[in-house]
């Protein structure tokens, strides 16, 4: 009898020595599509129809088989550490949790390094973040990624995804997302593109139009084989079965920061180490990842509709312990809910234990947490209520997300898509806004997070935690911290009255990701003209995408013609080119924090992500470096040399880290040409000067000046006048060889 | 028992005794022989046996513990299907609490009904909804007062001799209580269905008790008491293995009856799929040819997995589905199902579509016979059986969440499709034709009857 207790829930590989599964968790999203909710606590402890997101997480790794799961903390780790103690997650039999912590990590990839350094993961795990709900059995996905790895060591990467309906107006309702647009192999099910279209991530200059989008395909994605399937009906489930080796490349590549972006593009571009990547598409499961606010909203109602079952809120598990009882019309009742006799209780509603609600009240639609007062006559609708919450009389709260221990006064109205975050007080008969986000926090000043990359860096920002917390960082003497000691200070009566009210307490945040951002990832249903919006650009989409269609076919059957549409390359071209200017322009003003090495870095990822050549960067980089030079003021020719003889000397090496080859040092002097012809006139005239400069500073070597000289021997008179130009430097470099040769052969 | 027990010296009359190996205390008889080595410390050792209870349990609980949360955890998730299953593993996970149970010298049966208890709480609350469990655990608690009674009864006025003792309050009231139950168990008409069969109730042990409580009274008061306390606690786990035996054979025991049932060339309809109907089905197989019409039951389909079955085995199926059922009904000799759950009322806990069936039946006057293990029985009355005993589950069994995802509760704040999936239907008692139990058939008024002889009253409502 007693045997029955140790024997493991599922047996993976029965053959072999027995290896627990392991998952690794990151407990850290390293965005801030949360803020300013998880200044204070982090992501995944934040409740998800009144339990942990990070509960149904752990709870589905520890129902799926998986037997140790190593949890990354980095934000907030105290919280996350403390709530796993108390939630018994500890101490769970066949389901090791280990914490693992670091302070210093602003990326899920710095998370993977510092992972693959401690060495406890010994072979295939599972990769998630601590915000996915899920019930998929994950027994099938290791088995079929097990024995791909036997046949194939190069596979590296399993990844769920599940089938939707083809729809970007879908995407935008449920996930807040644009289409994924992927291209498979049919039959191996092999990942050959992956394009997520406008990035979770936040990199709002890489705007994509949902009706139009490209994929270009290497060459060998479409070699040998007789088939390549491009979809845009499925959904990333942010589920990952990697082994080992992603790690290491995690740690070989020290510029990968995001899983998706850095690492899948990376894997996919890199023909040279042939890593592949393979997809496992789910079918009747559930599995989706709360990334943002209205991933929140959509993930709650399909707890609520019961599409995660067995973790629905009735069930008890992890934290979760109140017994919901379960009525008609998913309407979720805790044990001890006080409910007045005239109160409306409306269908896909939960309320939390020790709750009170007061006569002529309706609630439709909602979670309200445990311990919350709620008055008379107020309407809640399409919202998140946490814990002990107050909401007093004739209050109107509409698709909001309120906090622990706020306060809603006598008569006050939340607009759509309003988030009060921890003990925020709304004034009475005070209306908040559309889309405000109001905190006890102030909102951190914009100079730390100008720099794209570090928009990572302070979602570790924690409160009396984190030793550089912005606050200390922006000198106001008011925001000057906001820690424990300075906020009751704070309460003495700093906060305006215009943002939150008479008697409120908050800071408003003013709205930082523009229009745009507020209505895509809020709570809030999508405005009506959005989604005319939506649906006109899908009808548009799909009289294209029938062109399309006949174009890919005729593609796919020519099986690696170049295809490359001119006019959007072109435009990406300059994208791409305005980028690397920026990042070098950074560098070359002094921002503060910026050094050589980040902008190389930098340039790199960019090369990833724009999918560029070696050459293409060097191109850009000496474009940033020409228009430097001639930012510079100069009235004569002469000086402009001068200046541009300086902006070489000082950032050469930066070229040159980009110059893998004569090849690229070719490449190099007919962008320069090109510069000269056009975009620059000023530097014609210095073309063979300058072309000296480059050549005395070693970044452009004498065999790439032959090269090119060969090249333009036989071109047309108007492009030879370059070459005409530098005919006497060309003659020396010639002549200097012949001396070698002749004092070698003496 | 390899165990070492010392007296220590510091605190006068507490004895220590320290096991060194934890799984040996699960032997069920070894506390005992632990107390008779120290038995000379006469007076002393009611004291220090409460200590050594306490530190006792701290040394075998994790063992039993950690089964225990296994097993918890195991119907949380949902991880334990079927009724027998379930059943079976309740009983034995009860059989070794208890057998890992420390016994103080009075009062055994309270205790061990309170441990008891506290775990069948704990595994009732883990799901609610599969009442099996809760079945399990009363048909324990019944067997602990069962055999308490029949070990004390003849013993009160032993018991009551020593009312002089430390711990007299306690004992009295506990042996008015047990003169209590002794009285209502004598006032109880004995069953009717006891009376007419001859098979032995597998509840009661007739014979050992007795004898051995004949046997005690010869001995020293103490020796007495020892060997009620071990006799207790052995006949408890003796009548739990009976009971899994039960269970083990319950299929069978329904099966056997399935001649007096269907008849040549008859033909018997179904929903969905059940082992002990596919026992039953078979068994009527060796001697009699019919046909069988089985309803697929949507949305788990099991039915197709059942006419798969009865077709290897050479028996005549015909899939329809369930919403064919009373096209078919007509055709059809005699419909019989197997059931989740059986309620006090005589009411029926089963697959969904199955109330369908039942009117159908009804309607044509077709017999409706349901299959169900006396662990399916259940003493409480269903209230709103739909939502309170129904099982939702997943939309996903029924429609795919990729086909629904543009016309589900999404940020429009349109209107947008419920998908429901009950897993249960309640068929009220009315509908009900005949229970084939594993003690033979039944009319759904007679249930009220053997939930009697099964359950204990004190236990249909456990708090």
């Amino acid at each position: 009898m007693a045997k029955k207790g140790g024997k493991p829930v599922t047996e993976i590989a029965d053959d072999e020595v027995h290896v627990p599964l392991q998952a690794v968790l990151l407990a850290d999203s390293f965005t801030q599509k949360f803020r300013p909710i998880t200044l204070e606590r982090p992501k995944v402890l934040l409740p998800l129809v009144n339990v942990p997101l990070i509960d149904y997480t752990l709870e589905w790794l520890a129902t799926a088989g998986v037997e140790e799961c190593f949890v990354f903390c980095c934000a907030h780790a105290n919280q996350v550490r403390n709530h796993l103690t108390k939630a018994k997650w500890k101490s769970q039999p066949n389901f090791a949790v280990t914490v693992i912590e670091s302070h210093d990590c602003v990326s899920a990839g710095d998370a993977l390094r510092f992972i693959e350094q401690r060495g406890v993961v010994r072979g295939d795990f599972v990769l998630v973040s601590g915000d996915t709900v899920s019930n998929m059995s994950l027994k099938e996905v290791v088995k079929e990624h097990q024995e791909r790895r036997k046949k194939d060591k190069l596979a590296v990467m399993t990844m769920v995804v599940k089938r939707v309906k083809p729809s970007p107006l879908t995407n935008m309702t449920r996930l807040g997302n644009d289409e994924l647009l992927v291209a498979i192999d049919p039959q191996s099910k092999q990942l050959l593109h992956y394009d997520p279209g406008r990035e979770a991530g936040g990199r709002d200059n890489f705007q994509h139009q949902s009706s139009s989008r490209n994929i270009i395909l290497e060459h060998s994605a479409l070699n040998d084989r007789p088939s390549v399937q491009l979809c845009t009906n499925l959904l990333d489930c942010h589920i990952d079965i990697c082994s080992l080796d992603v790690l290491t490349l995690f740690t070989d590549n020290f510029d990968y920061q995001q899983i998706r972006r850095d690492f899948v593009r990376g894997l996919l571009s890199d023909e040279i180490m042939g890593n592949k990547i393979f997809t496992y598409e789910i079918g009747r499961e559930y599995a989706a990842r709360v990334e943002n606010l209205r991933a929140y909203d959509v993930v709650s109602q399909d707890v609520i509709h019961r599409w995660t079952y067995p973790m629905v809120p009735d069930i008890s598990f992890g934290g979760n312990t109140s017994g919901l009882r379960f009525e008609r019309c998913n309407v979720y009742k805790a044990a001890g809910v006080t409910l007045s006799r005239t109160s409306t209780v409306g269908e896909n509603s939960v309320l939390g234990q020790g709750t009170e609600v007061g006569e002529g009240t309706t609630i439709k639609r909602s979670v309200i947490g445990r311990g919350c007062r709620i008055g008379k006559n107020v309407s809640i609708e399409g919202c998140h209520i946490w814990d002990n919450v107050t909401i007093e009389d004739d209050a109107r709260l509409e698709y909001s997300v309120v906090c622990d221990g706020a306060v809603v006064r006598t008569g006050a109205v939340l607009k759509p898509g309003v988030v009060l975050s921890f003990k925020v007080v709304i004034g009475p008969k005070f209306t908040v806004p559309a889309y405000s986000k109001i905190s006890m926090m102030p909102q951190p000043t914009e100079e730390d997070s100008s720099d794209e990359e570090l928009e990572y860096a302070d979602a570790a920002s924690g409160r009396a935690e984190s030793p550089r917390s912005p606050f200390q960082e922006d000198g106001d003497s008011r925001d000057g911290s906001a820690t424990g000691e300075e906020e009751e200070a704070d309460e003495s009566g700093n906060w305006n009255p215009d943002e939150i009210g008479d008697t409120g307490a908050g800071y408003r945040w003013s709205r930082d990701g523009g229009h745009e951002e507020d209505w895509r990832h809020s709570v809030a249903p999508v405005p009506a003209e959005k989604i005319r919006e939506l649906i006109a650009a899908e009808e548009e989409g799909e009289i294209e995408e029938a062109d399309n269609d006949i174009g890919a076919a005729a593609r796919e059957s020519a099986a690696g013609t170049g295809v490359e549409d001119g006019e959007e390359s072109g435009e990406e071209e300059d994208d791409f080119e305005k980028e690397v200017e920026g990042t070098f322009l950074r560098l070359a003003e002094g921002v503060s924090g910026v050094q050589q090495e980040h902008v190389i870095i930098e340039v790199n990822s960019l090369k990833l992500a724009y999918n560029k050549t070696f050459s293409d960067c060097a191109g850009a980089m000496f474009k940033s470096l020409m228009n430097l030079a001639l930012g510079a003021p100069h009235t004569s020719s002469k000086e402009l040399l001068t200046s541009t003889k300086d902006v070489i000397t000082k950032w050469g090496v930066l070229l040159q880290k980009f110059l893998k080859g004569s090849d690229d040092e070719h490449e190099i002097l007919l962008t320069f040409e090109e510069v000269c012809l056009e975009s620059h006139k000023d530097f014609a005239p210095l073309f063979s000067q300058i072309l000296q400069v480059l050549y005395d500073k070693d970044i452009i070597s004498e065999d790439a000046i032959m090269a090119w000289a060969d090249e333009k021997q036989d071109a047309d008179d108007h492009d030879k006048v370059f070459l005409k130009q530098s005919e006497p430097f060309i003659q020396w470099l010639k002549e200097a060889e012949e001396d070698d040769d002749e004092e070698e052969d003496e | 028992m390899q165990g070492k027990a010392t007296r220590s010296d510091d605190s006068p009359g507490a004895c220590h005794v320290y096991v060194s190996d934890p799984a040996i205390v699960t032997a069920a008889p070894s506390p005992v022989f632990i107390r008779c080595r120290f038995h000379s410390h006469a007076r002393g050792f009611l004291l220090s046996f409460r200590y050594l209870g306490a530190t006792g349990m701290v040394a075998a609980m994790p063992d039993c513990q950690a089964s225990v949360d296994d097993f918890v955890t195991k119907l949380r998730r949902r991880q334990v299907e079927g009724s027998q299953n379930t059943a079976k593993q309740t009983a034995e996970l009860l059989r070794l609490v208890i057998s890992n149970q420390r016994l103080p010298n009075v009062g055994q049966a309270a205790v061990l009904i309170d441990v008891v208890k506290t775990v069948g709480l704990r595994m009732i609350a883990a799901n609610p909804i599969e009442l099996a469990v809760g079945n399990i655990v009363r048909r324990v608690l019944h067997i602990i007062r069962e055999e308490d009674v029949s070990l004390t009864s003849p013993a009160v006025p032993g018991v009551s001799v020593e009312s002089d003792d430390d711990d007299s309050d306690t004992k009295s009231s506990y042996s008015a209580a047990a003169v209590a139950a002794a009285n209502r168990s004598a006032l109880r008409a004995p069953s009717l269905h006891n009376l007419l069969e001859s098979i032995p109730n597998p509840v009661k042990a007739p014979e050992a008790p007795a004898a051995s409580v004949a046997d005690s009274e010869s001995r020293s008061r103490s020796g007495d008491r020892n060997s009620v306390s071990w006799k207790l606690k052995h006949n408890v786990i003796e009548g739990i293995s009976e009971l899994l035996q039960d269970l083990e054979n319950y299929h069978s025991q329904v099966a056997e009856q399935a001649i007096e049932h269907i008849h040549q060339n008859e033909v018997i309809l179904t929903l969905g799929r059940s082992r002990s109907l596919l026992q039953f089905l078979l068994e009527a197989k060796k001697k009699r040819s019919f046909q069988v019409v089985i309803a697929e039951g949507a949305p788990k389909y099991q039915g197709h997995i059942l006419s798969k079955e009865l077709a290897e085995k050479g028996l005549q199926t015909t899939v329809i589905t369930d919403s064919a059922v009373f096209a078919m009904i007509s055709r059809v000799n005699m419909v019989i199902v197997g059931a989740h759950a059986v309620m006090a009322n005589g009411g029926v806990l089963a697959p969904v579509g199955m109330h369908m069936v039942a009117l159908a039946a009804r309607r044509h006057a077709v017999p409706f016979v349901v299959l169900a293990g006396v662990h399916k029985l259940c003493p409480q009355y269903p209230h709103n059986p739909y939502t309170l005993l129904n099982d939702m589950k997943s939309p996903a069994e029924i429609v795919d969440f990729g086909e629904l995802s543009d016309c589900l509760d999404v940020g429009t704040g349109g209107q947008s499709t419920y998908v429901v999936n009950p897993t249960f239907d309640y068929i009220p008692p009315e509908l009900v034709s005949l229970f084939i139990t594993d003690t033979g058939g039944h009319n759904p008024s007679y249930v009220y009857r053997l939930i009697a002889e099964y359950y204990s009253p004190e236990d249909y409502v456990l708090q």
